[in-house]
C-alpha cells in the first residue's frame, strides 16, 4: 500500500485528538454548551478560536438542548455543523437527535461515554449512547484516540455523503481515552481538507435563488412514515459507504477501518464481541491464551449503528461460543450489544452459543482478569456445551451478607 | 420546482418552495371569539401589527386594512392592546 502521507506522531489526550480533528476540518458553525458535563473538546474548539486557528461560528449555548438546535438550524441553512456532548448532555439533546436525522442533516457530534445518573457517577459507561440508538443517527466507536481522530475525519465524508446525509456520532470512551494520553498519528491540515472536501449542502435556507421549506408540518394524513422509511434506506447504505470511506481513508493514512475489527478471529472457537477502550484489555488476554495454545480471538465493532448484522454472522458463525460484553444494560432486557447480535445470529445454520457479560457500569475498572474470567467461561461452554449462565457480570462487588 | 407534489419525496421532507406555512389556513383552529375591525376608530398606531403573534393585520400604504381570518386564532391581543377600541373581540356565533 501507498500511504500519500507524511508521519506526524504527537502526545494527545482522546479529547485533543477530537478538538484537533474538528479544527482541521474547518466547519461553519460549532454549537457547544461549554459546561458539565461537556469535556475539554468544547474548551480546545474556542481556545482555537481564540487564537485565530479556527474560522468557524462559536456558539456557546446555554443547554445541549439548544446546542443540538443551532446544529439543526446552522446545517439547514447550509453550513458543515460540528458539536461535542457526554453523558447526561446527549440525553437532554435527544429530542433535537431525532430531528436531526429526519431533516436529514449531515451534522458531526463526539461524544464521550459516560454513565447517566443515579447515583451521581462521571465515569466511563456506554449507557449515553445506547440510549440514542434508536435516533437515526451512526454511531461509530473508538477503541483509542488514534480511532477517535480517524473516526471525526471520517463521520464528515460519511454523513455528508449523497446517498447517506445523516448525522454521525463518534463514541470514545469517559476518561480511559478521552482524558488519557497516548500516541497519536495526525494527517497534515491540507490533506484533511483534501480528504473532507468542500461541503456540498442539499438544501439551503440561505438560498434564496431556491427557497425552500425545511421541517414542514406533516398533515393530519401526511407522509411521515414515507419519508422515514427512506431514512431507513439511507441508513442501511450507510454500510457501503462506511467502507468506501474506510479504503479511502486507509490509501491515505496506511490505517484501514471497517464495519468491525476481528482480531485473530479466522480459526478462533470462542470469542468476545466489544466496544470501545476494554477491546484492548481483550487483545491482550487473547494474545496471552493464544500463547497457551487457546483457540480465543475477538470482534471489535465499529458501527453500532447501523449494525452491521449479516456481516458480523458471517463473521461469527463458525464460532462455538461468543460472549458479548456490553458497559451497559436495558433493565429487563440485559446488555444491548448481547440482544441485536444473538438476533443477527439466529439464522445461522449451527448457531454458536452467545451469552452476555456486562461491565464497567459507571467506571468500575475492567481488567485483564475480567477478560481472562469471560473466556474462561467460554472455554467451558466449547468444551460442555453447556451454558451455566445466560448473564454474568464481569468486576462486580458481591452484597454484603 | 414548480408542480412539487407531496408525494414528490425529497430527503427530510423537504418542500422545494418558499412560504409554504400560507397552505396551512390555522385559522380553522379559532375557537369562540374573532377581531372585528372599525374602520373609523382606528388611528393606524400600529400597536396590534406589532402584537399579534400571527401576522393576520393586514397592511396597505401605510394603513391597517383589516384582520385576515385565514390564520387568526382569536386571541384577542389585538383587542387589548388597542389604544382606542377599533377592534372588539365578537362571538363566533354572533358574527
Amino acid at each position: 500500500m501507498i500511504i500519500k502521507t507524511e508521519r506526524k506522531v504527537t502526545i494527545f489526550t482522546g479529547n485533543q485528538a477530537i478538538a484537533e480533528a474538528m479544527r482541521q476540518i474547518n466547519p461553519d458553525v460549532a454549537a457547544v454548551y461549554p459546561i458539565t458535563p461537556q469535556t475539554d473538546i468544547a474548551e480546545r474548539l474556542s481556545a482555537f478560536v481564540a487564537d485565530g486557528l479556527l474560522n468557524v461560528v462559536y456558539v456557546p449555548v446555554e443547554s445541549e438542548h439548544s446546542a443540538m438546535s443551532a446544529c439543526v438550524g446552522a446545517a439547514a441553512a447550509g453550513a458543515r455543523a460540528v458539536t461535542a456532548t457526554s453523558s447526561q448532555g446527549l440525553v437532554y439533546m435527544q429530542e433535537v437527535l431525532y430531528i436531526a436525522s429526519g431533516l436529514r442533516l449531515p451534522i458531526v457530534m463526539a461524544n464521550v461515554n459516560r454513565a447517566l445518573s443515579a447515583p451521581i457517577n462521571i465515569h466511563c459507561d456506554h449507557s449515553d449512547s445506547m440510549g440514542a440508538r434508536d435516533s437515526g443517527w451512526i454511531q461509530l466507536y473508538s477503541e483509542n484516540a488514534q480511532e477517535a481522530y480517524d473516526n471525526v475525519l471520517q463521520a464528515v465524508r460519511i454523513a455528508e455523503h449523497e446517498d447517506v446525509r445523516l448525522p454521525v456520532m463518534v463514541n470514545m470512551d469517559g476518561f480511559i481515552v478521552s482524558h488519557g494520553s497516548e500516541v497519536v498519528e495526525l494527517l497534515d491540515d491540507k490533506y484533511v481538507t483534501e480528504f473532507v472536501g468542500e461541503y456540498q449542502p442539499a438544501f439551503s435556507l440561505l438560498d434564496v435563488e431556491h427557497t425552500v421549506t425545511i421541517g414542514p408540518f406533516d398533515g393530519l394524513h401526511g407522509h411521515f412514515f414515507e419519508h422515514k422509511k427512506a431514512q431507513i434506506e439511507a441508513m442501511d447504505r450507510a454500510r457501503g459507504v462506511i467502507l468506501d470511506v474506510g479504503k479511502e481513508f486507509a490509501s491515505l493514512t496506511g490505517r484501514s477501518y471497517g464495519l468491525f475489527e476481528e482480531y485473530r478471529l479466522a480459526d478462533a472457537e470462542v470469542a468476545v464481541v466489544v466496544l470501545n477502550s476494554a477491546a484492548g484489555t481483550c487483545k491482550i488476554v487473547v494474545d496471552e491464551l493464544r500463547e497457551q495454545g487457546l483457540p480465543v480471538g475477538l470482534l471489535k465493532l465499529r458501527v453500532f449503528r447501523p449494525f452491521p448484522s449479516a456481516e458480523m454472522a458471517d463473521a461469527l458463525r463458525n464460532l462455538k461460543a461468543i460472549g458479548v460484553l456490553d458497559r451497559s444494560v436495558s433493565p429487563g432486557l440485559g446488555g444491548p450489544v448481547f440482544a441485536e447480535l444473538r438476533s443477527a445470529l439466529f439464522d445461522v445454520g449451527a448457531r454458536p452459543k452467545v451469552v452476555s457479560f456486562i461491565y464497567g457500569l459507571g467506571g468500575r475498572e475492567f481488567r485483564p482478569e475480567h477478560a481472562r474470567e469471560a473466556f474462561s467461561s467460554l472455554l467451558d461452554i466449547n468444551k460442555t456445551g453447556l451454558v451455566n449462565n445466560l448473564v454474568s457480570y464481569l468486576g462486580i462487588r458481591r452484597r454484603q451478607p | 420546482m414548480r408542480g412539487w407534489k407531496e408525494d414528490d419525496y425529497l430527503p427530510g421532507a423537504t418542500i422545494p418552495l418558499g412560504g409554504t406555512a400560507r397552505w396551512n389556513k390555522t385559522g380553522s383552529w379559532r375557537a369562540l371569539t374573532l377581531p372585528y375591525f372599525d374602520r373609523r376608530l382606528c388611528i393606524d398606531c400600529l400597536l396590534c401589527w406589532v402584537t399579534c403573534p400571527d401576522g393576520c393585520i393586514v397592511m396597505k400604504d401605510d394603513e391597517i386594512q383589516g384582520i385576515d381570518l385565514d390564520y387568526c386564532k382569536g386571541c384577542g391581543i389585538c383587542a387589548s392592546v388597542c389604544p382606542r377600541g377599533a377592534i372588539t373581540m365578537v362571538n363566533k356565533n354572533e358574527s
